[in-house]
């Protein structure tokens, strides 16, 4: 997520004298040893399992292995469209990230700027360490928090309801009212942190400017209008970009841990391309069913990174990633 | 007359601004905190009371009882906090070194290979083969299975903690490491002597990072550490507490309590307590480090 490797390559543009290629070598010869712990971890953790998408085009069983396995060309692809299966995943993964981009950004603006206009030291940092705390607990936490409020015997929000002398909700086994929980608790558990970047753009905004502005008359909300909201728009574009460029990418811990490991009755607004992947792997032993969804979310997303980088080079080649 | 007008209605703007801002905020970081209350709460309820009224802030029948039947067996607990506390340890320790070593030479302008490399690295986070080939590679071919550097290993760095690293370096001027080469110093030398010293604070956030990564994983453990072993990390001990009733029955029978009078929901979250408790209080005091993180890491420029 930085604009490193764009902007070293114009800095550096080599040594003036050509040298052999072993000198080359010998003279980066430490710094590439430096890097041959890294080098090998990438290798074997993330480039060895690449080849293993071929379970994609495979009937795979476990007693005849990988390589004896049948080749059903693209079988399982259409297996997946055909059910549906396909295309729920990707609508339902979709779907959710861009309400946490939107909404996520939008409520990470207004903290930061609220933040800003706050005069008590005290309120401000008590206020920030606070909301920052949902960042740093696990998923699992997080799952018992949900179960804490939702669950239908004892849960503090049917508790409520009954003492208003309203009908309880059966959260676990209603899946329309799922988009509202997760997005809810997203928004709790990543507004503190997000707001921390707008909140850092914004004490990189000139004093003067905003000296000058109240000088001219300008009142607080003119001022966060015509100055701050303005300020804060490349930023909001960027990480904007950013993030539609993982859009396919699912937040597993979320979903499996909110959701719970097996309550079918959900899956229709819960199911994303993660936790169909992991179901097909660890409840069904599905492994071609759950590669073939893999290479689609890979090679998919790959195409939606290179268009977002594409268009962040377009608006502002400094923070494009390659 | 104009100008004491313009200044009353700046005035209301300015506070209603601020009115907003406190009560929005407060209100907001209220949120944040109630929900581990309502754990705290529930875990000091008597199961009767649970049973009656559900889960509440403030216990309205006050039991420790929970706590007792979660200490009463410590072994599991205190075994999954040493295991825990050993991978979150050497994971640390490990990963950054490797980090802060392999973020210093890509950002040395005078090595040939970095921008292969850096590509080799950021390729990894725009391609990948997804779970089912990993989980084969852990399993059948590195042999890992109920073995902790199944947990270890995988979580040692990642492309977004070198970006972080090499940021940071860039803040040191070059002409240092050319110094010290003129010198005679070598590369791993300065790195050690000269750069490390230079960049603790770097280091305090990324190995923080690295360290809440650990001591929150739960995924992997739960991939590669079956119920056979016997300790297994906080965060899934945890997790089957919550989910799993067999656990339960053992904890019922280890504790000689009978099963019914069993304090299932409260026991839930005193687990959690207990799992989670030592950590917020660690973290008021770390915070400020992962702040400098995010914003050098997240958006440059």
């Amino acid at each position: 997520m930085s604009t490193t490797i764009a902007t070293e390559k114009a800095v550096y543009t080599g040594l003036a004298k050509p040298r052999s290629r072993l000198r080359t070598l010998r003279s980066n010869k430490t710094l590439l040893f430096m890097c041959m712990p890294a080098i090998l971890f990438f290798l074997i953790f993330a480039y060895l399992p690449m080849p293993g998408l071929y379970l994609a085009f495979i009937k795979y069983n476990y007693t005849d292995g990988i390589f004896k396995s049948t080749f059903v060309h693209w079988d399982n692809f259409r297996f997946l469209v055909m059910t549906g299966d396909l295309w729920r995943l990707t609508y339902n993964t979709i779907a959710y990230n861009l309400g946490f981009i939107l909404i996520g950004n939008a409520l990470q603006i207004l903290v930061a700027i609220l933040l800003n206009e706050l005069r008590l030291k005290w309120f401000k940092k008590l206020t920030q360490t606070l909301m920052f705390l949902p960042y740093f607990i696990s998923f699992v936490l997080i799952g018992l928090i949900a179960y804490n409020i939702l669950s239908y015997d004892y849960g503090l929000l049917n508790g409520i309801l009954k003492s208003l002398g309203a009908d309880p909700v059966k959260t676990y086994s209603n899946p329309h009212i799922w988009p509202l929980i997760i997005i809810i608790t997203y928004l709790w558990q990543s507004t503190g942190y997000g707001s921390i970047i707008y909140f850092a753009a914004i004490m990189g905004l000139d004093s003067e400017i905003v000296e000058a502005a109240e000088i001219d008359g300008a009142n607080a909300l003119q001022r966060i209008r015509y100055i701050v909201l303005p300020w804060l728009k490349p930023t909001f574009i960027i990480l904007l970009l950013f993030s539609l460029g993982s859009v396919l990418r699912g937040n597993f811990g979320l979903f499996y841990n909110l959701v719970g490991a097996n309550n079918t009755s959900l899956y229709a607004t819960t199911d994303i391309i993660e936790t169909y992947v992991f179901r097909s792997l660890l409840n069904n032993f599905n492994f071609s069913m759950g590669s073939a969804v893999s290479l689609y979310q890979s090679v998919f997303g790959f195409f939606v990174i290179i268009s977002a980088n594409w268009l962040v080079k377009k608006l502002s080649p400094d923070n494009s990633l390659f | 007359m104009l100008t004491t007008r313009r200044k009353i209605r700046t005035d209301l703007s300015s506070m209603l601004v601020r009115t907003v801002g406190y009560s929005f905020i407060g209100l907001f970081s209220l949120c944040c905190l109630l929900p581990f209350l309502l754990i705290v709460g529930t875990s000091l309820t008597s199961e009767g009371s649970i049973a009656r009224s559900g889960f509440n802030f403030w216990p309205r029948e006050f039991s420790s009882f929970a706590y007792r039947i979660v200490f009463e067996n410590p072994d599991l607990i205190i075994g999954s906090y040493w295991v825990t506390i050993g991978i979150t340890l050497a994971g640390t320790a490990a990963g950054l070194f490797l980090v802060a070593m392999t973020g210093y030479a890509l950002q040395r302008p005078d090595f040939q290979y970095r921008n292969g490399i850096s590509f080799l690295i950021y390729f990894t986070t725009l391609f990948s083969g997804g779970l089912v080939p990993f989980y084969l590679l852990i399993t059948q071919y590195l042999n890992l299975r109920d073995n902790y550097l199944a947990v270890l290993l995988p979580g040692l760095m990642t492309p977004f903690l070198i970006i972080m690293m090499k940021s940071f370096v860039r803040s040191i001027p070059h002409a240092i490491t050319e110094s010290a080469k003129i010198d005679g110093a070598g590369d791993f030398t300065i790195f050690i002597r000269l750069i490390l010293p230079m960049t603790t604070p770097a280091l305090a956030t990324i190995g923080l990072f690295i360290a809440i990564g650990y001591w929150n994983e739960w995924y992997h453990s739960m991939l590669f550490l079956s119920p056979d072993m016997k300790y297994r990390p906080l965060q899934l001990f945890l997790y089957t507490v919550i989910t799993s009733a067999d656990f339960i029955k053992n904890s019922a029978a280890a504790s000689n309590v009978e099963l019914r009078d069993l304090p299932l929901e409260s026991m839930k979250m005193a687990t959690a307590v207990v799992a989670t408790g030592p950590v917020i209080l660690f973290y008021p005091f770390v915070q400020r480090y992962f702040i400098k993180g995010i914003t050098v890491g997240a958006v440059k420029g």
